[in-house]
């Protein structure tokens, strides 16, 4: 425990303005893969374990991408949509038929396909470890903002997810689309009574929430390496970020996500050997206070 | 009436004679099959995961070698067959593959090469069957520095903790008076590796320049996607120095997310893992000056042999060597050696000629290795840092460690571990 660092870094704007803007790093990419998982969850009832996966796979598209086309631009949207397709025909030819089965069957279904999607990283990419590098455009010196240091790479990367994940909360809340996805939240049944191809539904849910792990393994893919399995820890911390803040919320995701971001950057000041516990002692300490996450709402 | 006396050779001696030779031709490739028995070899490495690439890159130089030797006559004129099994890294299973290996499979050598973690295991099942083992991939310098584990038929053929930190204390002392870097902080993987080779680092550093303060430490997990909270730390610190040694993917991922913040120009670097070609070709934007010890590169030693000797590994399976190939070449070439000194091939006979052996390598300090006989562990390997260049050959200078004065410290240092 390092408290004198701590309050010290407190009192500096510039390791204020570091450790925020880290912390907002970490916690943007984050709320990507997050919010696909919570966005299932609360449409399909699965919890998708699967999803680091797509995380992986949209990392080995881009990587794929931007070494074909030497653009950044089209990396990303090209590994987003076909992470998308992905997850659209996973959910078509799979998840589907395990819908309201046994927890433990969805279970097994999911972690099949973890390690099936590894091995097919192995066959394609090998099972070395890779490197997309940093594009040639941010490849410039760090911007200097009241004594801390940003990387101009990283403001894009908050930049982007900040867009998408308006896109995200305006897709499902204001349009037609959205109220469906929402609709079928609250009762599948009625939805499909009404008319609603409801398997067509699940599908593109599957998808969307594909299309935004894909575009956070395109937006890691500059600065992490690329291996098999890469996909698992960010699984586990962006079920920490749904459970604390609500399954099924996005906003709650979005929450969520910053507040692991600023822990996890500020606990490495403070607690540097305690930094990970600090993730879960939050966890546990926010379902005591509140079981159903900051903004998850009570089942009926 | 004349008698006709056959002078010389009788009849039956002639039919025996006969007799014998019809034997003798139609014997002589069933005793020609029978000296021509291959000798099976085991070796549990890992083949999948994340460090899948210790085993295919292993296992690659094993099989480059093994060609060689079967070329030749094999060992004591039988050719060697290698069983490979994966461990997936795990030393439990390590352990029961290479059990397999011997009960079942019938293997009369192992070549282990494992981590540390499988070779310690391996290294049990070895003493329990009594057979030969080579380990090829651990550097834990207990594994053979440490009465309590050594057994004498199990041999260490590879580069280990101790000598890389005795030599990487010496060289960083160096500069850290050249350029006066007194504040250093350290960032290496939080496992036990990563904590006993930066305790060795800093241990021999501090004996060389006994005024280096380490005023911070950073662990970040073993595969850890993102080390921007870390190096966000180090950036606040403001060391002069840093020392790493995290390894592959996490170190060029720390590479890559250190350029980003212009670590590198701001600080001192020394990452002992850094000059292995599995990460100086992954890395796309390798910093200018990184200190590095040699893991393997062809330009270290700068000798005619040793790079033809990667132009060859690379021709042949179209990668670039790793650390480990150079160590399993090595073991295959030593296993030779012995067997033409014992002229024989039976693990014990190979183990008595294996100790105290030197053979010509192209990756010996000075063309030459040399199994040591007290702990039957290797040395005069070529050992030394040097700093990077962001294209090919990456480390284009290594300044070689003094293999005089490590095996000096190396004895002091078993003294106060009471390994002697």
């Amino acid at each position: 425990m390092d408290l004198a660092s701590l309050v010290s870094c407190f009192g500096s704007s510039a390791c204020l303005v570091t450790q925020v803007t880290s912390g907002l790093i970490i916690g943007m990419l984050l709320f990507l893969v997050a919010a696909g998982l919570t966005l299932i969850f609360g449409v399909l009832k699965v919890i998708n374990f699967t999803h680091g996966a797509f995380y992986m796979l949209g990392a080995y598209f881009a990587f794929s991408i931007f070494k074909a086309t030497d653009s950044y631009v089209i990396a990303m949207f090209g590994a987003a949509v076909a992470t998308a397709v992905v997850g659209l025909i996973f959910e078509r030819l799979f998840m589907s038929r395990v819908y309201g089965r046994n927890m433990l069957m969805q279970l097994l279904v999911c972690y099949g396909f973890i390690l099936i999607f590894d091995d097919v990283v192995k066959i394609i990419w090998g099972a070395e470890f890779r490197s997309m590098g940093m594009p040639a455009i941010f490849q410039v010196p760090p911007l200097f903002i009241a004594g801390g240091v940003v990387p101009p790479f990283y403001l894009f990367l908050v930049s982007m997810t900040t867009v998408i994940g308006v896109t995200l909360w305006l897709v499902i809340e204001r349009t037609r689309f959205g109220k469906i996805v929402r609709a079928a939240a609250h009762n599948p049944s009625m939805l499909s009574v009404l008319g609603v191809n409801t398997g067509v539904l699940y599908g593109l849910v599957f998808g969307l929430g594909g299309l935004l792990a894909g575009f956070a393994g395109a937006l890691a893919a500059p600065v992490r390496s690329l291996t098999p399995g890469m996909g698992f820890s960010i699984l586990i911390e962006s079920f920490i970020v749904t459970v604390i803040g609500g399954m099924g919320s996005i906003v709650g995701a979005f929450i969520g996500s910053l507040l692991i971001g600023l822990i996890r950057t500020f606990g490495t000041v403070g607690f540097p050997l305690f930094t990970d516990g600090l993730m879960y002692l939050f966890m546990v300490m926010v379902l005591i206070v509140r079981p159903t996450g900051l903004f998850g709402k009570e089942i009926a | 009436m004349a008698t006709y006396r056959r002078s010389g050779i009788s009849r039956r001696a002639v039919v025996e004679g006969a007799a014998a030779t019809a034997i003798g031709i139609l014997a002589a490739p069933m005793i020609s099959r029978a000296q021509a028995k291959p000798i099976k070899i085991g070796m549990p490495t890992i083949l999948s995961g994340r460090v899948a690439q210790l085993g295919t890159s292993s296992r690659n130089a094993v099989m480059l070698e093994v060609d060689k030797v079967n070329a030749t006559g094999g060992l004591a004129g039988r050719p060697i067959e290698m069983v490979i099994r994966d461990s997936k890294g795990q030393p439990q299973e390590a352990a029961r593959v290479a059990r397999e290996l011997i009960n079942s499979d019938g293997c009369e050598l192992l070549i282990d090469a494992e981590a540390s973690s499988g070779a310690f295991a391996v290294h049990e099942v070895a003493r329990d069957l009594k057979i030969l083992c080579l380990h090829t991939n651990s550097e834990t310098s207990s594994l053979t520095a440490d009465p309590k584990q050594r057994i004498p038929n199990a041999f260490r053929v590879c580069r280990q903790g101790i000598h890389d930190s005795i030599v990487g204390g010496a060289y960083s002392a160096n500069v850290a008076n050249a350029k006066k870097l007194t504040k250093w902080m350290t960032c290496s993987p939080d496992y036990a590796y990563g904590r006993d080779t930066t305790a060795q680092f800093v241990e021999y550093l501090k004996h060389f320049k006994s005024d280096v303060e380490v005023v911070s430490e950073a662990w970040p997990k073993l595969f850890q996607p993102d080390y921007t909270e870390v190096l966000t730390k180090i950036l606040q610190t403001k060391p002069q120095a840093l020392y790493s040694c995290l390894w592959g993917g996490d170190l060029t991922s720390f590479i890559e997310q250190g350029n980003i913040y212009a670590l590198f120009t701001q600080t001192e670097t020394f990452a002992v893992n850094m000059a292995d070609y599995t990460a100086l070709t992954v890395v796309k934007n390798l910093p200018k000056g990184i200190h590095s010890g040699n893991r393997y590169i062809k330009t270290f030693p700068k000798t005619a042999q040793n790079a033809s000797w990667a132009d060859a590994y690379r021709a042949k399976y179209n990668e670039y060597p790793t650390n480990w190939v150079w160590q399993n070449a090595t073991a295959v070439n030593f296993l030779s050696a012995a067997a033409r000194k014992a002229n024989s091939a039976d693990g014990t006979k190979l183990a008595d000629a294996l100790r105290g052996l030197t053979i010509d390598s192209p990756f010996g300090s000075n063309g030459k290795l040399t199994l040591r006989a007290d702990d039957q562990t290797l040395i005069d390997y070529a050992v030394g840092w040097g700093t990077t260049i962001p294209t090919e050959p990456y480390v284009p200078d290594v300044t070689p460690g003094d293999w005089r004065q490590i095996i000096e410290l190396e004895t002091e240092w078993k003294k106060k571990n009471n390994y002697t």
